[in-house]
């Protein structure tokens, strides 16, 4: 249980790092330290398939390429332009009157059991393949051909568009 | 492993919406106060990232799977979000030599 707020912490102190830092490389690396408390959250829940695959995926390819292009368009100097102080503090207030709504509304609902871990293997990677292969094979097919408009996408907007050169 | 998932036995299901709460709004705070577009979809990722800590949560709370392959087609998702997101910063980091906002506001009236 303590450990929950432990790692609790870790991730809302990560987090509030990533957008205070001004470096955007800092930013990065603690956006990975961010995501890997998240992996320990699922490993906590035991949903073994998503904290693996939060880990290949989040921290292995997503968190790459926010780095390679970073270091691509070299923008890894202090000297980034940062808003104004008065906009900074607007959007803070902003964000706070956001949680506070969230939080309230919470406050009214009254859901406080306990997460108990009713059925331990529905995160086991057996458990979820079925799933995952039965009740919703249609998506999985779906966000294939996505991933496929994406990858297309991608390769047509970062190519070097001939009549500009 | 028994003992490692013996430790979140007890921790209330609030306590988990008002961390993905607090989450998604320092997600929602890093979009409204930066200005460098990479830092911004940056934020994105940690209000994503949020909801499928929820999700996750949920499914486990009431022992039904369909929460985490939910969580499953989000990360698909935030993969071609991402690689999109970041071929179009390229595109206008090649056309105006930066990748801030203030620049990019040809488009209001």
């Amino acid at each position: 249980m303590n450990l929950f707020y432990l790692v609790a912490f870790l991730s809302i102190f990560f987090s509030l790092l990533v957008i205070f830092t001004k470096n955007p490389v800092y930013s990065v690396l603690y956006l990975i330290v961010t995501f890997f408390t998240f992996s320990i959250h699922y490993i906590l829940l035991n949903a073994q398939f998503l904290a693996i695959v939060n880990f290949i995926v989040y921290m292995g390819a997503i968190l790459v390429l926010f780095l390679y292009v970073l270091m691509l368009l070299n923008l890894n100097k202090e000297s980034e332009p940062m808003k104004s102080n008065l906009l900074k503090v607007a959007g803070v207030i902003a964000g706070l009157c956001l949680l506070l709504t969230l939080a309230g509304s919470l406050k009214l609902v009254h859901v406080s059991d306990p997460v108990l871990l009713k059925n331990p293997d529905i995160g086991l990677v057996k458990n979820l393949g079925k799933v995952l292969f039965k009740d919703f094979l249609l998506p999985f097919e779906v966000s294939s051909i996505l991933l496929l408009a994406a990858m297309v996408g991608a390769v047509l907007l970062a190519k070097k568009d001939p009549n500009n050169v | 492993m028994e003992t490692i998932t013996q430790s979140i036995q007890g921790v209330p299901l609030n306590h988990y919406i008002l961390l993905s709460s607090i989450i998604f709004t320092i997600g929602t705070i890093g979009v409204l106060i930066r200005r460098n577009a990479i830092i911004i979809l940056m934020s994105v990722e940690l209000m994503l990232n949020a909801v499928n800590l929820l999700l996750a949560a949920f499914s486990v709370y009431r022992g039904d799977a369909s929460g985490q392959v939910f969580v499953f087609f989000i990360m698909a998702l935030a993969a071609a979000e991402v690689a999109i997101g970041l071929a179009i910063l390229t595109m206008i980091y090649r056309n105006t030599n930066s990748t801030d906002i203030n620049i990019l506001n040809r488009l209001k009236w």
